[in-house]
């Protein structure tokens, strides 16, 4: 035992040597950092990393889930994180901090919400952020109590003038929510805190995930100053049968163009605003969104027509995504997505690696101007780790063919391809049954033909494709004698691994576009997770992957048909991608 | 009401108590892929009487703790008698651990608190580890009464974990 508080102190007088001019600035929290850490569990990573991220955001080491209160403030952006800091498992967790100036480089700080008191002595775990109309932030978050119940906490910073936000200090009065006998709330199915937002009738709004027995429901809370808060009698919203409602998120976007807009917008004259619901289903592990319209007198979210919000509703990502969250970036008059990606490898692989999670690249996020579905695409700022571009215009892959691309670093990588289709008339017309496209992807693989199809590309591919990972569309005609089209965009990672431990279930997702125009496809690629954009962010499909041979230099990158038809390659450009500082 | 009155209204509280509660087992564990197994685990638990769907989740997870510690012995005895399975014994026993030490205290730490999803995590690794310990012995493993027991458990665990989200 004293040999272990020797050694983590003796780690900790080195850590504080080699990061220099933080030393003043962590000498406050260090205390309390170091006895977060301190554990026998904690493996510092000495293995060799095949699979951290090169670009994407994740911590030295350790376990993150959720991100939290994502925000900017003076110019930083900032994102908070549920953090175990003793291990490669959910537990202990934490808020952890880290700001940056372009959403891509991250500067870590020390967590800034951990436990302190009863209110959330046995965990603290997500929440949000909301601006004050002066400009302070406000950390809205679940905490757990000695009895181990689910109540709402605040928190604001302790120091206004430190522009990085480093500490931050919790009301005397929480918990401001909690379950009583009055009010009837489950008390371990209410959490997750939404920004709040101002209504006409200046008192503030927020939400939070809650159940009763099998119904979903966002419980609104009211407040006029932010200390008092009051339960509304009806939620926002609710659904029978969809199970408990995490992360809610509830948003207004502009029906026409892409700006974002403050969630406290009522829009702007002659701008037409509509909302949007969003909850991560505790019963199935996916986040799903309803578009809709905002009633401010009954205060009630209204879905449109054709939408409910239950595991039916349209989701942000038909891959591996969870707990998201969006923010309102006012730099730069956008709305930003984050979500969280847990791994495909078994635990023991994950204590082994010592880590465990990842954040896709942040999304800006706006309403298609159908207005029935959100678009996403990764933040211009991504772009600036673009390198040695390799560019292939208009070639033709026959049928049965692959195109190997070269002079990128395939393991980490930047790709974006406009097919042309030819010959839609010849596709088969899909089968009426098939209408969940996660099934038509797993149950077809690449060595079916069937549609038009499949073409697409081939990432972290081994040379022989022993190992690899195909995103591809499939298109179909939707009857007979139709105009009409089904794309379906897949991606398999049946094969992406000669290891039999990992999760390597295919992932589908519909592609609103007509294939008679290009059909585009982008590949954000980093060793061992793939965040791909279909139909230029019409759906977005984002998975974890773990080659033993496709790895680092070893790794390659194809285009490929193996439909019947030929397809034209339009343009195909990729860039090799700078890494960046992920945490 | 006189005396026998009273005793009898005792006795037939006592027995539909007891009924009661045999059936919210029996009523749990139908729901779950091995009933006689649920049960069995559950029944002989003392614990189970006055337990809720959390409780018997909590239980059976005890349960896999127990069969794991089990495991981990049975390895350790094995590296004498198995010398040539040595590389097989040490990827079982860092299998094992890991459920041991990070798979248990989350699903525990997790249901505890309300937030099933990271218990059911933890469960349904406990199945993957085991399987993936078993694997390592291409077929002529020792070990295989116990793994299945392991995944046996884990699925039924996982069933009644899924009923609290």
């Amino acid at each position: 035992m004293t040999k272990q508080v020797c050694s983590n102190i003796g780690l900790w007088l080195l850590l504080t040597l080699l990061l220099g001019n933080y030393v003043v600035d962590l000498e406050a929290s260090h205390h309390v950092y170091k006895r977060l850490t301190q554990s026998s569990n904690t493996k510092s990573p000495s293995v060799s990393q095949p699979y951290r991220t090169g670009f994407h955001f994740q911590p030295p080491k350790n376990w993150m889930n959720d991100p939290n209160g994502p925000m900017i403030y003076k110019g930083i952006y900032h994102l908070f994180y549920q953090w175990n800091p003793k291990g490669a498992v959910w537990g202990n967790i934490v808020w952890a901090h880290s700001t940056s100036t372009d959403l891509i480089n991250w500067d870590p700080h020390p967590p800034a919400i951990f436990p302190s008191q009863p209110s959330d002595i046995n965990g603290c775990w997500s929440g949000s952020v909301t601006i004050l109309p002066d400009g302070k932030p406000v950390i809205l978050y679940t905490g757990i109590n000695p009895k181990n119940q689910q109540v709402q906490n605040i928190a604001e910073p302790k120091d206004l003038s430190d522009p990085y936000l480093r500490e931050w200090k919790k009301s005397p009065l929480n918990p401001m929510m909690a379950p009583d006998a009055v009010n009837g709330i489950n008390a371990s199915s209410f959490r997750d805190p939404t920004t709040a937002w101002l209504g006409q009738d200046k008192k503030w709004r927020v939400i939070i995930g809650s159940k009763i027995h099998r119904r979903g429901l966002a419980i609104t809370y009211t407040s006029k100053d932010f200390l008092k808060w009051e339960k509304s009698p009806e939620p926002l919203h609710y659904d029978d049968g969809s199970g408990m409602w995490e992360c809610p998120d509830f948003f207004p976007v502009t029906r026409f163009g892409s700006k974002g807009v403050e969630t406290s917008s009522f829009g702007e004259p002659h701008e037409i605003l509509k909302h949007v619901l969003k909850v991560s289903l505790d019963d199935t592990k996916h986040d799903y969104y309803t578009i809709g319209t905002y009633d401010r007198i009954k205060d009630k979210f209204v879905p449109d027509n054709g939408f409910k919000m239950d595991g039916t509703a349209p989701r942000y990502d038909y891959g591996k995504y969870y707990a998201s969250k969006t923010f309102y970036d006012s730099a730069k008059n956008r709305r930003i997505l984050w979500g969280w990606t847990n791994e495909s490898s078994s635990v023991a692989d994950d204590v082994e690696k010592g880590w465990s999670g990842i954040q896709t690249i942040p999304r800006k996020i706006w309403l298609d101007r159908s207005g029935k579905q959100l678009v996403q695409w990764p933040v211009r700022e991504v772009q600036r780790l673009r390198t040695s571009q390799v560019n292939l215009r208009n070639k033709v892959l026959k049928p049965r063919s692959k195109l190997e691309v070269y002079g990128v670093t395939a393991a980490q990588a930047d790709v974006e391809v406009w097919f042309k289709v030819r010959g839609l008339e010849n596709a088969d017309v899909i089968n009426p049954s098939w209408t969940d496209p996660q099934l038509i992807c797993s149950q077809m693989n690449v060595s079916v033909k069937s549609g038009l199809g499949p073409f697409g590309l081939m990432v972290l591919a081994s040379k022989n494709l022993e190992e690899y990972t195909s995103v591809y569309f499939r298109i179909f005609k939707a009857r007979q004698n139709s105009n009409k089209y089904v794309v379906v965009m897949c991606s398999d990672q049946s094969r992406s691994s000669l290891d039999e431990d990992n999760d390597k279930t295919t992932y589908g997702a519909f592609v609103d576009i007509d294939p008679h125009r290009p059909v585009s496809l982008r590949a954000l690629i980093d060793h061992s997770v793939v965040e791909s954009f279909g139909g230029k962010g019409r759906a977005c499909i984002t998975s974890r992957v773990y080659p033993k041979l496709a790895v680092g230099t070893k790794s390659h990158l194809f285009a490929f048909n193996y439909g019947s038809q030929s397809v034209d390659v339009l343009s195909l450009n990729a860039w090799s991608m700078k890494s960046a500082q992920i945490s | 009401m006189n005396m026998i009155k009273k005793m009898k209204m005792m006795v037939m509280v006592m027995m539909m108590v007891i009924v009661s509660e045999g059936s919210m087992i029996e009523q749990t564990c139908k729901e779950t892929p091995d009933f006689n197994l649920c049960v069995s685990l559950l029944d002989s638990d003392s614990r189970s009487s006055s337990a809720d769907i959390s409780g018997l989740a909590l239980i059976l997870i005890d349960k896999i703790k127990g069969l794991t510690t089990k495991t981990l012995n049975e390895i350790n005895g094995l590296y004498k008698k198995r010398p040539e399975m040595k590389r097989a014994l040490d990827e079982c026993s860092r299998r094992y651990k890991t459920i041991l030490n990070a798979d248990v205290p989350e699903a525990i730490e997790a249901i505890s608190k309300g937030v099933p999803k990271f218990g059911e995590d933890g469960v349904i690794d406990a199945g993957v580890e085991a399987s993936a310990c078993e694997r390592g012995f291409k077929g002529k493993s020792p070990l295989t009464s116990l793994t299945k027991s392991m995944q046996k458990i884990s699925n039924v665990t996982r069933a009644i974990v899924r009923m609290l989200l």
